[in-house]
């Protein structure tokens, strides 16, 4: 493979990457930071195309399109729903100090600085391995989890059952 | 990468111009449906109507000057975002569509869609989803109570058979064992009586329904019910954004045709002609198929030549009108001695290594787009047969009777794969 | 080159602000939202771990993760709008009757 090809398309990698993860960031401050909770709920969709993205970068092919099919797709319709329904205004302004604004930027600071410990690690570069073409697929997905992990499946099944009867009965008017 | 951009740009292309086909159809069909003309009056020059084809045209340019008008106290960027969105959504489905047979060109092994993805089908139903954002959208930035109801209640009608449309869609992929679309419609074979509406009819007509139901037609058309809540979550936009909205629901219908065709009746195959069959015999195939189209202009040529002797004998109207018919014979004659010298000049036809791939290709796609058109005719004859769902009647459908068949259904096709 | 590092510290961004998004705000749906964004921190570190070990177990966690955020959406919502109708606010401040 010659060399030039290789770098380039290592360096477009890297562009997509870090595209779609400020994509993801800068929507994710919008999430923490609108006023409108309508404009909260799709700066969270946005980033959850992006997040989105991200896993098909990783060879997450099944994953990427199911977050994009539950997440984005669903969980944030329901949202947006229940926005519109509840006819929900935008906040005031007084509860937003500058106070508020310092606490959020320490916490977002404290928090990454003791993720970014990950940075004494800089000598080791945990480089991927070169997956196969199958991995990630919705097949071999599927295998494990009606395979090894059939139990947890059927559970969550049952789940998600007991969440919509819950839902139901929760959000009625008269029982 | 040329080749992908192509692969995007020529379907957006064709299916963009489709639209202004579709309504045409859609106002001619419904007139002789109801026992009228339809329009017929726009010509340019006076001269070429088309049958009111140039009424499509006419439509283009009304709504490209119209007043923009913005209603007071809206979200102004949801309110524009809106009609993007149902747009964009709409469009961005055609990438999954193969539209012919992969091909292998120089060794490699080309797809005829932009997006050959592992999970084609959780695309579909993804990309579904998202078409609820539009109408939501549209419907709560109006700031207008009529809209907000026509968007919530469109909104939870799609959410609602989207699930339909899952369930159906699921009896597809236990058949054919993977979602790739490609893999499902090679499944399928080439013979009609193997095609998966007749080996799955529930799924076929659920999915028929579902799909009704998600592009918002009749006999599911309640949210933008033009005599109850004037025009839904539309009703407050105008010109452009309104031509969006209103070309995203045709695009909706051609998406809907597309997989209902890809994934029940055999997308781009042929019928009784496999792909290895024309590509062993691409010249014959062209030749046939040239000289049909030449046999449809000269007969197209010569009857409208006669029509138009009579018109102009009779002075039917008078006018300029009279030489329509003369024109456009003369056109189609003219087409068909074109096409009956490249006929003979190139009888002995030689196609090169990839010349029979590019001819199967050609005939595949056109096939395809045929079948898009069927049912895109299907969709707007039962809107003007059918009356209108009550709301409380569509989501009984949805989940009190479709529902439980679509899962019924997974329960028989399993049990069928298992012991049969 | 992207390796791993760059996934786990995207990770650690989206969870910090989804943390500060959870304490700072009032709006009881905004909090909910931060916690989405905190899952799907959770599921990136999943997915990054799995190609890195050439493992699809952590796939298979991380469509766990969305299915139950998934089922925890649907009744917390219904928690909320069953306040909402109760008490006619969404901020956490006045949701306090179980004080004092």
């Amino acid at each position: 493979m010659p060399e030039g090809r290789v770098r380039g398309h290592l360096k477009m990698e890297l562009i997509f990457f870090y595209i779609f993860a400020g994509l993801a960031v800068a929507t994710a401050l919008g999430v923490v930071a609108f006023k409108n909770p309508i404009s909260s709920a799709f700066a969270l969709v946005v980033s959850f195309f992006a997040i989105s993205a991200v896993y098909a970068m990783l060879q997450a092919h099944f994953l990427a399109v199911i977050q994009v099919l539950v997440y984005a797709g669903a969980i944030m319709v329901l949202f947006i729903f229940v926005i519109m329904l509840l006819n929900l205004q935008p906040e005031e302004l007084e509860e937003r100090g500058f106070s508020t604004v310092f606490k959020g930027a320490a916490i977002v600071v404290l928090t990454a600085f003791c993720f970014g410990l990950i940075f004494l690690f800089r000598q080791m570069v945990f480089v991927f391995p070169k997956a196969d073409a199958s991995f990630g697929t919705v097949k071999e997905v599927g295998k494990l989890l009606f395979t090894t992990y059939w139990f947890p499946f059927e559970y969550v099944s049952i789940l998600l059952l007991v969440a919509i009867i819950g839902g139901v009965v929760l959000a009625k008017r008269e029982l | 990468m040329i080749l992908t951009l192509a692969k995007i740009v020529v379907p957006l292309f064709v299916i963009l111009n489709i639209i202004p086909l579709l309504i045409w159809l859609e106002r001619k069909g419904s007139a002789y449906i109801q026992d009228r003309r339809g329009p017929n009056r726009a010509a340019i020059f006076g001269v070429i109507r088309l049958g009111g084809l140039i009424h499509s045209l006419n439509d283009v340019i009304k709504l490209l000057f119209k007043e923009d008008i913005i209603p007071a106290r809206v979200n102004r960027f949801f309110y524009h975002l809106a009609p993007f969105t149902a747009m964009s959504v709409a469009l961005m489905t055609f990438a999954v569509i193969p539209f012919a047979a992969p091909m292998y060109w120089k060794g490699k092994l080309i797809t005829f869609q932009a997006a050959d993805l592992n999970a084609g089908l959780l695309f579909i139903l993804a990309i579904a989803s998202l078409g609820v954002y539009g109408v939501m959208l549209a419907g709560w930035s109006s700031n207008n109570k009529y809209s907000l109801l026509g968007g919530l209640r469109s909104s939870a009608q799609m959410i609602s058979y989207e699930v339909v449309m899952s369930l159906a869609i699921i009896s597809i992929l236990m058949m054919a064992g993977s979602l790739e679309l490609n893999q499902i419609i090679q499944a399928q074979g080439d013979k009609v009586w193997k095609w998966n509406f007749l080996r799955q009819p529930v799924a076929c007509l659920l999915f028929i329904v579902a799909m009704f139901a998600e592009s918002n037609r009749l006999p599911f058309d309640l949210p933008e019910g033009e005599s109850e809540l004037v025009a839904g979550f539309h009703v407050e936009y105008s010109s452009m954004k309104f031509a969006l909205f209103f070309m995203a629901e045709y695009t909706h219908m051609i998406i809907a045709s597309a997989f209902l065709s890809a994934l029940f009746f055999g997308g781009w195959q042929v019928p009784f002609a496999s792909t290895e069959f024309l590509r062993g015999h691409a010249s014959q195939v062209l030749r046939i198929v040239l000289a049909g189209a030449i046999l449809v202009h000269f007969v197209a040529g010569i009857g409208l030549l006669s029509r138009g002797k009579t018109n102009v004998l009779t002075q039917k109207w008078g006018d300029r009108r009279d030489y329509e018919a003369i024109i456009l014979g003369n056109g189609a004659l003219l087409i068909a001695l074109l096409l009956g010298a490249v006929l003979l000049y190139f009888w002995p036809i030689r196609l090169g290594r990839y010349g029979p791939q590019i001819v199967t290709a050609a005939l595949q796609a056109a096939v395809f787009l045929g079948k898009i058109l069927f049912f895109c005719w299907v969709f707007i004859w039962v809107r003007w047969t059918l009356p209108r769902f009550r709301y409380d009647q569509l989501m009984r459908l949805g989940w009190k009777f479709m529902l439980p068949l679509g899962l019924a259904n997974i329960l028989a096709t399993g049990a069928a794969l298992l012991w049969l | 080159m992207v390796t791993l590092q760059h996934y786990l510290i995207l990770s650690a961004l989206l969870f910090s602000i989804g943390l500060a998004g959870l304490v700072i705000r009032r709006n009881i749906l905004i909090i909910f939202m931060s916690i989405e964004l905190i899952l799907n921190a959770a599921n990136l570190v999943f997915i990054a771990f799995s190609r890195y070990r050439a493992n699809l177990d952590g796939q298979v966690a991380a469509f766990f993760v969305i299915a139950v955020a998934a089922a925890e959406a649907a009744v917390g919502l219904a928690i909320v709008i069953a306040i909402f109708r109760n008490r006619s606010t969404v901020k956490v401040d006045e949701l306090n009757l179980m004080r004092n």
